[in-house]
């Protein structure tokens, strides 16, 4: 086993795309997700491989477009403003079925919002990242252990089946450090790229990296072939943990740093004798529908808890459908809500349903 | 018998979808002959742009990607370092390269990123229906410009070959056009030399190529050409506006 | 101690806050602990106000935000002012009675007033007084154990900067004695 360090989120998350065999990395300074960009312009040089500081966000994702056509892994990250200017090649990239890896450091928002933790991007990550009808495989991770075990997984299924990864962060979880454990295995085998676009040496025929389909029939036949990978996907690629859930009347529903709180509130309530549990889902898309499901024979409550106005808990209704009340609890604007708060909501419903 | 006249290999065997006079037919045209020449067609990649170009995709025999509005050289910068040995060229309107994408464009010039930029210049969006392009002269008609263009509110056109001749980055600021054989012979010339400075890691060479839209200005192809010759070149004039081979080189 | 000890450090940017907790949360990493260093980040580079929450414990740690310490390290006085009713009833306050000349009116808690940053300028070790306030809490409260605590300030310290590591652990040392 390698060597536990300490390491803060967005550095754990640079040397973790390192370690998976990505060279080229393309961004543009946003806060709080400096520190990755500030890593990478460390280590990748010494790598062989290439940094460059663009000249905007937009640029930057066209740049990792162009990087992964030509096969290889490339990497972008920002935080909330510059994703927006991202999502036009975020777009781009899932009507080419291309696999391409970002990252997201949220921060408050609309506009400039602010620049501590916010997850106020839950509904431009999993519902419209872009124009048109597609999908990225979203993971939250909520420990700094889990930002590197998830850049591997992202990459990964990216490439598996031709869609673009996102790993949805933080601030918080950005900026703090834990022990974390690089995995000794060197970076897994990589997904065989038939279809890029790397010089056809007169040995094949050549490949087109396109999202244009002028006909209305070829284009619905391509959305309609890229949304049975999507099936297949919400199948097999559905991931969450379920902490103190089996015997849980109150059932929180919480993920990334809010899920942390989250815990904390629930340990606290088990202290007081009130059976809580807590659902965390670490794919936001595919959203873990079944480990929800699996909850609401026994769940008395669910309740959903966000550092935003609530938009996981429309994903948290649709699959409970009207069985059990489910209600909402948030702070927003970069305000990380306090284990106590959490508390007295779920003493709250304790109290309702006796 | 003896072949006299036959399609470059870089090119696919798919008619063109351009218009009767349109200049675009003899640029991918020049622009495959320079591959076949250079022999590079395996280790060439193209990035189509967004306007009438956009589907030179299916035209050029070499891997193809196609970008967004604009992002071509930051698409082709993506490719570019990914593959530094290929050569990596996009083929861009005025639209597209001094418009929407000019950031891209300054900033790739800058960087001396090592790709080759084919700019057709023909002063209007054509895929769009014609409406007024960055590089539409003063007073002309277009959709959007409906009374001349109007500099007072509408602004000046871009020269693009003399403003990207001043970044330390750009090896080759070329313009050219094709409006008859000698002209045609000098295009070619100067792409082959955007290519040759790839090959040999001297950084950005943009050939621009003053191009004719027959259909958008309303013009016969014969008249176009006319149009042309009176009205855009002598806003744009030809020349070399940088050539680091000529100053002696970069490298 | 507890099974979770819930530390805030607080006072100017360039004090050395965010440098004293990740000594408190190497050391916990060398006992082999559960740990989690989370710094306040803002668009003051420097002078800015500045905290840490550094929680160590034995089990997974939920929240690593501190919003009721169980240790507070103040070095100024809009620190002290702005935490001290947050620390839990028989909590512990560290202040650096340099920086600090009025006393914590709280009678429920254990505050130790240590002279810091004067002890810090007449050592010649003028960025070390919170690791002398370390070095105190080290003494007062065993949040680790020595052999940890000698390890993370070797950590913390880059190899090259000999000089830097002598001092801080006389500025520990100083502490401990204090």
């Amino acid at each position: 086993m390698a060597e536990k360090v300490l390491m803060k989120g967005n550095e754990a998350l640079a040397e973790a795309a390192i370690q998976c065999g990505c060279r080229h990395y393309f961004g543009y300074p946003i806060t709080p997700q400096t520190e990755v960009a500030a890593y990478m312009s460390k280590r990748l040089p010494k790598e062989g491989g290439v940094f460059l500081q663009a000249e905007s966000e937009i640029a930057a994702i066209n740049m990792v477009l162009g990087a992964t056509s030509a096969g290889v892994r490339a990497l972008t990250s920002s935080s909330s403003p510059g994703i927006s200017l991202k999502s036009e090649g975020v777009s781009y990239i899932a009507g080419s079925d291309l696999p391409a890896l970002l990252i997201n450091v949220q921060r408050g928002g609309p506009g400039l919002g602010g620049i501590q933790p916010s997850q106020s991007d839950y509904w431009q990550a999993t519902k419209a990242l872009g124009h048109g009808d597609f999908q990225l495989f979203v993971l939250a991770p909520s420990t700094i252990q889990e930002m590197v075990d998830f850049v591997s997984l992202a990459y990964e299924v990216g490439e598996k089946y031709r869609v673009p990864s996102m790993i949805l962060s933080d601030g918080m979880l950005g900026q703090m450090m834990e022990p974390v454990e690089f995995p000794t295995k060197k970076e897994g085998p990589v997904a065989e790229k038939p279809w890029a676009t790397n010089g056809h040496k007169n040995q094949r025929k050549k490949n087109i990296i396109n999202s244009l389909y002028i006909e209305p029939e070829e284009l619905e036949n391509l959305v309609n072939e890229r949304y049975e990978r999507y099936a297949k996907i919400k199948e097999e690629e559905q991931r969450a943990e379920a902490f103190m859930v089996d015997d849980a009347e109150i059932v929180i529903v919480a993920f990334g740093a809010s899920s942390r709180v989250s815990r904390s509130a629930v340990m606290q309530a088990r202290a007081e004798g009130i059976k809580a549990g807590l659902i965390r889902p670490i794919t936001l898309w595919p959203f873990p529908d079944k480990t929800i499901e699996k909850a609401v024979p026994t769940a008395k409550e669910f309740l959903c808890v966000e550092m935003n106005k609530g938009q996981m808990v429309d994903d948290v209704k649709l699959v409970v459908n009207g069985r059990k009340p489910v209600s909402f609890f948030g702070r927003t604007g970069g305000v990380i809500p306090t284990p106590a708060e959490v508390l007295d909501q779920i003493r709250a419903l304790a109290g309702k349903e006796n | 018998m003896a072949v006299v006249f036959e399609k470059p290999k870089a090119l696919s065997d798919v008619p063109f979808h351009y218009c009767p006079g349109c200049t675009h037919g003899i640029v991918h045209r020049l622009v495959a002959e320079v591959i076949d020449e250079l022999g590079i067609e395996g280790t060439t990649v193209g990035v189509a742009s967004v306007g009438c170009s956009v589907f030179s995709y299916n035209y050029f025999d070499c891997d193809m990607v196609q970008a967004a509005h604009g992002r071509a050289p930051a698409v082709a910068t993506g490719l570019k370092r990914a593959l530094p040995d290929n050569c990596i060229f996009t083929y861009q309107g005025d639209g597209d390269l001094a418009a929407i994408g000019m950031a891209e464009t300054v900033h790739a010039a800058t960087r001396g990123e090592n790709i080759t930029v084919i700019f057709i210049n023909n002063a209007i969006y054509g895929m769009t229906g014609g409406q007024m392009a960055p590089t539409s002269l003063p007073g002309q008609v277009t959709q959007t410009s409906p009374y001349g263009r109007d500099v007072s509110t509408a602004g000046y056109p871009i020269r693009v070959c003399e403003l990207l001749s001043t970044l330390s980055g750009t090896a080759l600021a070329q313009r050219v056009t094709v409006d008859n054989v000698k002209h045609v012979l000098e295009a070619k010339k100067a792409i082959k030399k955007g290519f040759e400075n790839q090959i040999n890691k001297r950084g950005y060479s943009i050939i621009e190529v003053v191009s004719t839209c027959p259909t958008n200005w309303g013009l016969a192809p014969a008249e176009a050409v006319k149009w042309l010759q009176d009205n855009m070149l002598p806003y744009y004039p030809l020349g070399v506006y940088k050539d680091v081979t000529a100053e002696g080189g970069n490298n | 101690m507890a099974k979770t000890l819930n530390v805030l450090l607080a006072g100017f940017g360039g004090q050395g806050i965010l440098f004293a907790g990740k000594t408190i949360a190497y050391s916990a990493l060398l006992d082999g602990k559960e740990l989690s260093w989370l710094p306040s980040y803002g668009p003051e580079m420097r002078g800015g106000t500045c905290n840490c929450s550094v929680v160590l414990s034995d089990e997974s740690i939920g929240s690593p935000l501190v919003t009721a310490p169980d240790v507070l390290i103040a070095m100024n006085l809009p620190s002290l002012d702005k935490f001290v009713d947050k620390v839990v009833p028989g909590g512990t306050i560290l202040v650096d009675s340099s920086m600090i000349d009025k006393k914590v009116e709280r009678t429920d808690i254990n505050v130790y007033y240590v002279d810091a940053t004067k002890i810090a300028d007449e050592n010649n070790m003028h960025s070390c007084a919170i690791i002398i306030l370390v070095g105190k809490m080290f003494k007062e409260l065993g949040f680790c154990t020595k052999e940890a605590l000698d390890g993370a300030i070797k950590k913390v310290i880059p190899a090259k900067k000999a000089a830097m590591l002598e001092l801080n652990q006389k500025a520990l040392e100083i502490g401990m004695n204090s």
